[in-house]
């Protein structure tokens, strides 16, 4: 931003926000203080301030508002050094136990199920992640070989479709695929079709399975929407690197492995450092939905896990205490995500 | 910024195709390669395509089947005994009426109220002559990564006595950072021209932002307005944490929620249909659990899977903007 856009504002600008008998005085004074003051910095003054008036009546009130949502709760991450019990009242009236919930939660009583959840919450997500990002890139390459065009435009809308339904649908679709045949499982009915299986296998029974099932739920609604970005990449792809390989010789296969790919690569490479920083952040839903007493050795993350003993058993202080750490993980890997992003020169997304 | 205007269609459309010189090349010929590359790929293609829609084909047709007879499985994609039995039980469930209206309500108010005030700071913050715009966009770019977490969200909610109540609904989230960015992001984008002209007939930040800059901005609010109605819509914990205590502001997918998982236990240990047994009593008719859910899940897609045909060139321009740096 130059100065000459500023001088414009307060110029063009100031006036007309003013009161009609206010303003001239105060128009011209400040005018003529900017055309002295036309330094190379610009300081804030209480003049530039008021000129910017209507400006701070916009932004300010959904400041504070932010602020009362997104950062005040943060208040409540005292009750992690307390033993809470809500009938005592607010926050501030509770026996503070220091550390003692720190203890239990990373190394005491619920050591080892905490440290089975973080796995979990990693194994999931990291499976999901990979799965995800090798579907996604496989299928833009296959959709990019479809050259009738509205072909390719009625796969797109019913790949995409799925990432609209919610995940109480999702959930819901996914139990009933892979319940038993009776019960309207055609993923059993399928297999035993293709003589695979002799009997139906309960998925969501056996913990070995949960998550490649959440993998896979994640692949079905996902697939198509992730494949938006990577299309989109391709596109931007220089055409004549094409027309040069194919003057050289190359096959489809040539181009796809030594053009398409690499020139993709920037963009793969953002999206999975970006998304590696929310895998503590992903899979709630899935998880609590198709989840049971059966499989939550395997089943249960570090969201199922605040939600069952915070807001279910009412041990708030241990539900904060993993809460926190969610958070603190997440801010790590987003920054250091991000930090890598810049090292490797690219563009952060967003 | 100039990636901004892209329309969808360059995403969707075919490079390679719609380049000129593919029209000259004598390479193009059918060759065997060519035919066995292009049947293959098509079969997979519209294999996957099968099994993305298939599982929605599935619970329609079961939907729309005899609650009794669809127990017996081996239902594909049409009805085998055409009824409308399961969908008469779901419309005299007066709380899944109750809880469709209390989710178009709750999506109607949180649309607007996130149009409203997103676009008014994103105009504020699109200025740049603001002086406080660095620091704002950063802390507001900062909830993006940094969340107090569900039990200090509730307690902050509870303390402001916001439970139980519609206003637990749309309060918490009336700005995202997400949007915001994306739509100062559009609005930067903007020539200055068309503000300074909006000077010269005099009018002020509130009308430039609502009357100049907010109908230059319709495809991106249109953007925007359809993830935060699909959100809104899709939501389920917001009404588990918040608002569960009372009828009247159970929303559908919650209401989904717990005929599903009442029922989904009996689906996994194949021990009968004892669970959903309740869901179906609730109706007071004979159907069968299996054949309600699929009638409800249906309910609570529909309204979503009916406007995705109109909306979807929208979003993919959305999802660019959203990757494209300010």
């Amino acid at each position: 931003m130059t100065d000459a856009t500023v001088s414009t504002y307060a110029n063009a600008g100031g006036p007309e926000t003013a009161l009609p008998l206010a303003t001239s005085s105060r128009a011209s004074k400040r005018k003529a203080r900017k055309i002295a003051a036309k330094g190379p910095k610009r300081k804030i003054t209480w003049d530039r301030v008021w000129a910017q008036r209507a400006l701070l009546v916009m932004a300010v009130p959904l400041l504070l508002y932010q602020i009362l949502f997104k950062y005040v709760p943060a208040y409540g991450w005292v009750i992690a050094f307390q033993h809470y019990r809500p009938g005592r009242g607010n926050v501030w009236n509770q026996q503070w136990v220091g550390l003692e919930n720190f203890r239990n939660l990373f190394t005491g009583v619920n050591g080892k199920q905490f440290r089975n959840v973080v796995l979990n919450t990693l194994g999931q997500s990291l499976l999901s992640l990979i799965v995800g990002t090798i579907g996604a890139i496989v299928l833009a390459l296959l959709l990019n070989e479809v050259k009738n065009f509205p072909f390719k435009r009625v796969l797109q809308n019913i790949t995409y479709m799925p990432h609209f339904l919610s995940w109480v649908i999702v959930a819901s679709l996914a139990a009933v695929a892979l319940s038993l045949p009776t019960s309207g499982g055609f993923i059993n009915q399928g297999l035993m079709n293709l003589h695979l299986i002799d009997h139906p296998i309960l998925f969501l029974t056996q913990p070995h399975y949960f998550w490649g099932i959440v993998a896979g739920t994640n692949l079905w609604k996902e697939l198509g929407w992730n494949t938006i970005l990577y299309l989109a990449a391709i596109t931007a792809i220089d055409p004549t690197l094409y027309e040069a390989a194919e003057v050289d010789g190359a096959g489809r296969y040539r181009k796809m492995f030594n053009i398409t790919l690499p020139g993709i690569r920037p963009t793969i490479v953002v999206l999975l450092i970006i998304n590696s920083g929310w895998i503590l952040s992903t899979n709630f839903e899935l998880p609590y939905f198709l989840g049971n007493g059966l499989v939550a050795q395997r089943a249960q993350t570090i969201d199922v896990f605040v939600l069952h003993y915070g807001y279910q058993l009412g041990n708030y202080s241990l539900a904060v205490v993993a809460g926190i750490f969610k958070t603190i993980v997440a801010i790590i890997l987003v920054g250091s995500a991000n930090l890598a992003a810049k090292r490797l020169n690219q563009e952060t997304l967003v | 910024m100039a990636t901004i205007a892209s329309e969808p269609a360059t995403i969707a459309s075919e490079p390679l195709s719609h380049d000129p010189s593919h029209a000259r090349s004598p390479r193009k010929k059918w060759t065997t390669e060519r035919i066995v590359f292009t049947t293959l790929n098509t079969t997979f293609l519209v294999l996957l395509a099968a099994l993305m829609i298939y599982p929605l084909l599935n619970t329609l047709a079961i939907s729309f089947n005899n609650g009794q007879d669809a127990i017996r499985g081996g239902i594909g994609i049409w009805p085998r005994v055409f009824s409308l039995q399961n969908y008469g039980v779901v419309f005299h469930m007066s709380t899944l009426y109750q809880a469709f209206f209390m989710s178009v309500l709750k999506t109607v108010v949180v649309v607007a109220t996130n149009l409203f005030f997103t676009s008014m700071l994103a105009y504020a913050l699109s200025r740049n002559e603001f002086i406080f715009r660095r620091s704002i966009t950063l802390i507001f770019v900062a909830t993006m990564y940094f969340d107090a977490g569900l039990i200090p969200n509730y307690l902050l909610i509870k303390d402001l006595g916001m439970l139980n109540s519609f206003q637990a609904y749309w309060v918490p989230t009336i700005i995202s950072a997400f949007n915001l960015i994306l739509l100062r992001t559009y609005m930067k984008s903007i020539p200055e021209e068309v503000i300074e002209s909006a000077r010269l007939d005099g009018a002020g930040e509130f009308r430039t932002w609502w009357q100049i800059i907010m109908p230059l901005c319709k495809p991106t609010l249109a953007v925007i307005g359809l993830f935060v109605a699909v959100g809104s819509w899709n939501s389920w914990l917001d009404t588990l944490l918040y608002n569960s205590n009372e009828q009247w502001l159970s929303t559908l997918q919650y209401e989904l929620q717990k005929l599903l998982s009442s029922s989904m236990a009996s689906g996994m240990n194949g021990a009968g249909q004892a669970g959903g047994a309740a869901a179906a009593a609730a109706g007071g008719q004979v159907t069968s659990p299996i054949a309600l859910r699929s009638a409800i899940t249906m309910v609570a897609a529909v309204p979503i899977l009916f406007v995705y045909p109109f909306l979807q060139k929208h979003f993919v321009s959305g999802l660019m903007i959203g990757s494209v740096k300010g």
